[in-house]
């Protein structure tokens, strides 16, 4: 199969055309949210970045997010006294091609006139945005990540395990894929580093659960609670397992941090707990993080698991939700994608759905959209971390 | 419909999708099996028969080791298997480290 992509002038494609509106600290973010909110979510999104201090990281996940395929053009939204680098986020955006340009609170007068400065920006722009040329696209192109949240006992049984045949069928279609949440790996460092391509990634591997596990201890997270017993789980490596599986059966080809982007066709861990010891809090906050830390790495779509029922998407690439309960699926249809508890109900096998999810995967990305898109779900967030950068056998020669 | 479903090929134990009675006769491997006891929704049954010290493949992965042998159609859980993992990583060990 192949689509009709987007293509940008640093040689990057991409399966959505939105323009950005950028907000670079919290008082920037009503403004920039009145431009934004004149435009149909489909058009314009607004993404932002609330911290007035400086941070290297959410520097580079900007720089990487405001780059990313998807995107077409940026506004930025500065109020003139926060420290983000508004100058080098901008001259980045415009060497790689886009349209670019940046409003700020302080000089051009305040809300109104920011505001309608920022206007007239977007409807200039939007038509030269919506011209950009076409490409062909086939699915050796594509990156796509996966993260699982609202989990529940179903979510290791049906949607999981599916994700994983999907994966399975990525890699073997030279595709990128990308898993994540090393705290969720915790007992398996040996059986995840017999998968890795070569010894010197499968000591990167091992390294990145025991950091995690000690990240975690130092938050004060357990592992294993008897709630998991009761609903059948043994051991620490049967309940990681659950979450991990969605990685399915391919070779481990590297390991990313959030921005870093894979190089190769493949299967790629992406290690999301920050280096050194615990500065800003809890490794991620929520579901969003993680989803935002994909599209950084380059994820044109992202696979989301749930028991429970998470209704999120998000800004930047379309979220496809594949629900693993049956009865949550039928309370929340409008917001899931794929019904993986139809397994449980007989109507389907672990295959099948994973079929599916790689079917959905080809069509969201020649332009269906995806239920958390129809919604206008754009969910997004961006928070303070501390990375130390990828060692030379992270990614493959 | 199936009572149980494998999630991997190499699985020697199926999950039960249908909470199981005690005595019940369910297909494994193309043959009745009768059930001793009452199993809910999440737990493993034994697919084949499993030796003590075997390894129990789930996801197609070791989780585990059975303790004891295991025949077909048993529930697999605490009583009859245990985890494998050794933390390679202790927060005591860490902080000695750190604080010498």
């Amino acid at each position: 199969m192949q689509w009709q992509g987007y293509f940008r002038k640093d040689g990057r494609k991409g399966i959505r055309n939105y323009i950005l509106v950028v907000y670079l600290v919290e008082c920037a973010h009503h403004v920039a949210r009145e431009i934004a909110s004149q435009f149909r979510e489909d058009t314009v999104q607004l993404i932002g970045f609330a911290g007035c201090y400086p941070n290297e990281y959410a520097d580079r996940m900007m720089n990487a997010l405001c780059t990313h395929p998807n995107v077409g053009g940026v506004l930025l939204v500065s109020l003139g006294c926060e420290s983000f680098k508004r100058e080098r986020l901008e001259e980045n955006i415009r060497a790689s091609g886009r349209p670019v340009h940046t409003v700020v609170i302080q000089e051009a007068g305040g809300t109104k006139k920011t505001i309608t400065e920022g206007l007239s920006w977007l409807q200039e722009s939007i038509p030269v945005v919506a011209a950009v040329s076409r490409v062909r696209m086939t699915v050796d192109e594509l990156i796509v990540g996966t993260i699982c949240g609202g989990s529940d006992a179903t979510s290791g049984m049906t949607a999981n395990p599916a994700v994983g045949r999907a994966f399975n069928k990525l890699v073997a279609s030279k595709g990128i894929a990308i898993f994540e949440e090393t705290g969720e790996m915790i007992g398996l460092e040996d059986i995840m580093s017999s998968r890795a391509v070569n010894p010197e990634l499968a000591a990167v591997l091992k390294a990145s659960v025991e950091k995690a596990a000690r990240y975690y201890t130092l938050m004060g997270h357990g592992s294993f609670a008897p709630g998991n017993a009761e609903g059948g789980l043994t051991t620490i490596e049967e309940k990681s397992m659950g979450a991990y599986c969605k990685s399915g059966d391919s070779p481990i080809s590297g390991l990313i941090k959030p921005g870093d982007r894979p190089t190769k066709p493949g299967l790629y861990l992406m290690d999301v707990v920050p280096d050194g010891d615990p500065k800003f809090g809890f490794p991620n906050i929520n579901d969003n993080v993680e989803i935002a830390e994909m599209i950084a790495s380059g994820c044109h779509t992202i696979l989301f698991t749930t028991g429970r029922g998470s209704v999120v998407g998000s800004a930047i690439s379309p979220v496809i939700k594949i629900c693993a309960n049956p009865q949550t699926y039928q309370r929340m249809s409008d917001d899931m994608d794929i019904n993986a508890g139809a397994v449980l109900t007989g109507r389907t096998t672990i295959d099948e759905v994973g079929d599916d999810i790689f079917e959905s995967i080809l069509l969201v990305a020649a332009g269906r959209k995806t239920c958390s898109e129809e919604l206008g779900h754009q969910e997004f967030i961006l928070t303070y971390k501390t990375f130390t950068p990828i060692g030379p056998a992270c990614l493959p020669a | 419909m199936a009572k149980l479903i494998k999630l991997h090929p190499l699985d020697n134990v199926l999950i039960v999708v249908e909470e199981i009675a005690a005595g019940e006769r369910l297909l494994i491997n193309d043959s009745m099996v009768y059930i001793p006891d009452a199993i809910a929704i999440g737990h493993k049954v034994a697919e084949v028969f499993i030796e003590a010290g075997d390894k129990i493949i789930k996801y197609g992965v070791s989780i585990g080791s059975a303790t004891t042998k295991i025949a077909i159609g048993m529930h697999v859980h605490l009583h009859n298997m245990k985890s494998d993992y050794i933390p390679t990583y202790t927060i005591e060990k860490s902080f000695r480290e750190t604080n010498d």
